[in-house]
């Protein structure tokens, strides 16, 4: 009797530490992840009650809903363009600011501000840039004689293109930080042993650098890959969507929520859940192929 | 030492105990909800003056912008925590969701009593808005569910200075759209500035524009026929609306970022005369006068690409403010919106706010500016006062089809198939 009434105390004390973590993690987090599914089996606002309709958000969403493609091939062309740009000039920027140990600080400094400034900032200062009349960009162009190349950035069929480099603007600081920080990792002794059996540095990289780091480079894709899909603020502010041309998945779910089409903006919540998951798992087993194959990871 | 099954017992029981509490007692003070960052200060002097009066203590609550308002306004009517009054932004049928599920109090009663005193102030268009008649779309309870504090009037801006130094008569703002464009396009020769230029990144004045257009084309009996589903958007009437968007475009009047600029934005280009023209609601004139306050301007309605039914603007009913039904205060919150559409404090506020009134009378406060957007009281029409309403979804497709013509991107008839092929999805519905 005595034993269980212990094992009751014992009990009860050591879920009382994890109580208020788990009350919180099933409110904010298990709570509104159920009812997003719930709620997508529905249609109507969420003020004067929810009609049950079954799968007919899915169908609509899915099958017939040409906008929210299209706003998926928004988000993967600038995921795309984050993916080979962007990373690709994070990762040389990363290699330069790796060797150079004194001014190395000050380059992460530097690189590291605009994806500290907020998204909105970010979204507005670039359109006073880039907005044509009297846009600044094209202004400076002019005063530099390069007044062919002034353009409508934010008007016409390139708009896409030019909120996808913006976007990378914005972006390269975070994938230069994790990369610099995966090469600083990789022990100075492995370099110094493949200096002494002569590799030059063309190999040292392609059999040192690039096998050790491909986790990080693998978690850099990745991140891309979410918070890319997911931009939504800067883009708001840049564009406002420009006529669909620039509307993002998280765009619609926005004006989905605000159109009062609860049922739909879930359904939408709930696919770029899914295929971002299946994204990134995939992501992750390749990268895991890729070291298996180099012999970074056991086979 | 408490047991600890016991001590889980008291948490339960005093959580349920919680829950059940009595209703927060009656207090002599009424809260009102609202996003009228431009009022604030009018607002709060309206309070202390109504304290003063009455004895009875009102508290404004701004929250700001608009777009967060409206979602604390649906939480909290989903919480139940709706304070005594508020507004209601967006569609109808927003309104009429809240009155369905019984959070706003009929006000028919009070509009009835002393033959009818308090309705009979407001101008009829503007009580409208907040008005379900008999057998709506809705399926909202017929009556009244609010009382307007403003009129709001959508109409053509132009700037009176950068005509008379195009050599344009000022005087005489263009009727028709063939004249409008002639003198956009003169203008902008001129003066190197835009000759149009719209918050069209908002979608709502694309199809503002539009809808306008369309009743001046094809009058409202087809136009309502449309939404109700008998007319296609791909008639010739809808395509040859679209196509003044691009001819539009053609004439190259458009400000070049127009299709991604956000109203604060055009309200800001042209208060600094970079454009001749502008589309814009009676709320103009207080920015205007904040931005510039030597901007020489003017409204016009709009001009018309028809002689076949007459011109009809959007406007109605700008804020208008509900009582909580459940509110334990409603009779005082009644009292004191009474007071607030009274006409010395309608004047108070358009001499604040520059806004028009929501009631008759009021014309001695008004400003030349306000006097002449007066006029188009008469031409009125507004969504929330139509019989049927689009569905949000077809709206999008305009909005966006509208912004791929102006950028150039689709032509009048691709948009019309398009608008057409969503109307087909929503009817099936």
């Amino acid at each position: 009797m005595n034993s269980n009434t212990n094992t009751f105390t014992d009990k009860f004390k050591n879920f009382s530490f994890v109580l208020p973590a788990f009350l919180i993690f099933s409110i904010f987090y298990i709570y509104p992840f159920i009812y997003t599914f719930i709620l997508s089996f529905h249609r109507g606002d969420a003020i004067s009650g929810l009609e049950y309709v079954g799968l007919a958000n899915f169908k609509e969403v899915l099958f017939y809903d040409k906008d929210w493609w299209r706003s998926m091939y928004n988000a993967g062309f600038i995921t795309f363009w984050a993916l080979t740009f962007q990373n690709i000039l994070a990762f040389c920027l990363a290699l330069g600011v790796d060797r150079a140990t004194r001014t190395g600080k000050i380059y992460r400094v530097v690189f590291f501000i605009l994806p500290v400034l907020s998204e909105i900032i970010i979204g507005l200062l670039m359109r006073e840039i880039l907005i044509s009349d009297p846009g600044i960009l094209n202004q400076w162009l002019k005063n530099i004689g390069l007044g062919f190349i002034a353009n409508n950035w934010l008007g016409n069929n390139k708009v896409l293109l030019t909120t996808a480099l913006v976007h990378c603007w914005k972006g390269f600081g975070w994938a230069f930080v994790i990369l610099l920080a995966g090469l600083q990792t990789i022990p100075e002794q492995l370099y110094e042993a493949a200096r002494i059996d002569g590799a030059n540095s063309w190999q040292t990289f392609r059999k040192v650098t690039l096998p050790l780091l491909t986790p990080v480079i693998a978690m850099v894709l990745v991140l891309t890959i979410l918070g890319t899909m997911q931009a939504f603020a800067m883009i708001l502010a840049l564009t406002r969507g420009a006529g669909g041309l620039t509307e993002v998945p998280v765009m619609r779910i926005y004006n989905h929520l605000r159109g009062s089409q609860v049922g739909l903006a879930c359904v939408e919540g709930v696919v770029l859940g899914i295929m971002l998951i299946v994204i990134s798992f995939t992501m992750l087993e390749v990268s895991k192929r890729i070291r298996r194959k180099w012999g970074v990871l056991p086979s | 030492m408490i047991n600890p099954k016991n001590a889980a017992w008291i948490l339960i029981l005093s959580i349920l105990v919680g829950g059940c509490a009595p209703q927060k007692p009656k207090e002599n003070k009424i809260v009102v909800w609202h996003w009228l960052n431009d009022r604030k200060d009018a607002l709060n002097k309206l309070a202390v003056d109504y304290k003063a009066k009455t004895g009875t203590e009102v508290e404004f609550k701004l929250f700001s912008p608009a777009d967060i308002y409206s979602q604390k306004v649906i939480a909290a009517a989903r919480a139940g925590n709706l304070p005594d009054v508020f507004g209601i932004l967006g569609e109808k049928r927003t309104l009429g969701s809240f009155v369905k599920a019984g959070h706003i109090l009929d006000l028919t009663p009070y509009m009835q009593e002393n033959s009818a005193e308090w309705k009979q102030r407001f101008y009829p268009k503007t009580l409208e808005v907040v008005t379900f008649n008999p057998g709506n779309t809705f399926n909202a309870k017929e009556g009244i569910y609010g009382a307007p504090i403003d009129t709001t009037v959508i109409n053509f801006v132009y700037n009176k200075s950068l005509l008379k130094e195009t050599g344009i008569d000022a005087s005489n703002p263009p009727k028709t759209f063939d004249e409008f464009i002639d003198a956009a396009k003169k203008v902008k020769a001129k003066k190197n500035v835009s000759g149009f230029v719209c918050g069209w990144g908002e979608g709502w004045l694309l199809d503002c524009l539009a809808t306008e257009w369309a009743i001046n084309l094809m009058g409202e009996d087809k136009f309502f026929k449309t939404i109700k589903g008998d007319v296609p958007y791909t008639d010739k009437d809808w395509v040859e609306v679209f196509s003044y968007f691009s001819k539009m475009r053609d004439s190259g009047m458009l400000s070049p970022n127009i299709t991604t600029m956000i109203n604060k934005e055009s309200e800001d280009s042209f208060s600094k005369n970079q454009a001749a023209f502008s589309f814009n609601g009676t709320w103009a004139v207080n920015v205007y006068k904040q931005l510039n306050p030597n901007l020489d301007y003017g409204f016009f309605p709009l001009p018309k690409i028809s002689n076949n039914f007459p011109v009809k603007v959007w406007g109605g009913a700008g804020s208008s403010f509900m009582v909580n039904a459940h509110s334990p205060n409603k009779e005082e919150a009644v009292k004191f919106l009474k007071w607030l559409t009274e006409k010395e404090q309608q004047e108070f506020l358009v001499k604040e706010t520059n806004n028009l009134p929501s009631i008759k009378g009021c014309d001695a406060a008004l400003s030349p500016i306000l006097k002449t957007l007066l006029e188009s009281l008469t031409i009125l029409t507004h969504p929330n006062t139509w019989p049927y309403n689009e569905d949000s979804r077809v709206i999008e497709v305009m909005d966006k089809g509208l912004q791929q013509i102006v950028m150039g991107l689709k032509t009048p008839e691709e948009v019309a198939k398009d608008i057409q092929e969503v109307k087909k999805r929503v009817l099936a519905k």
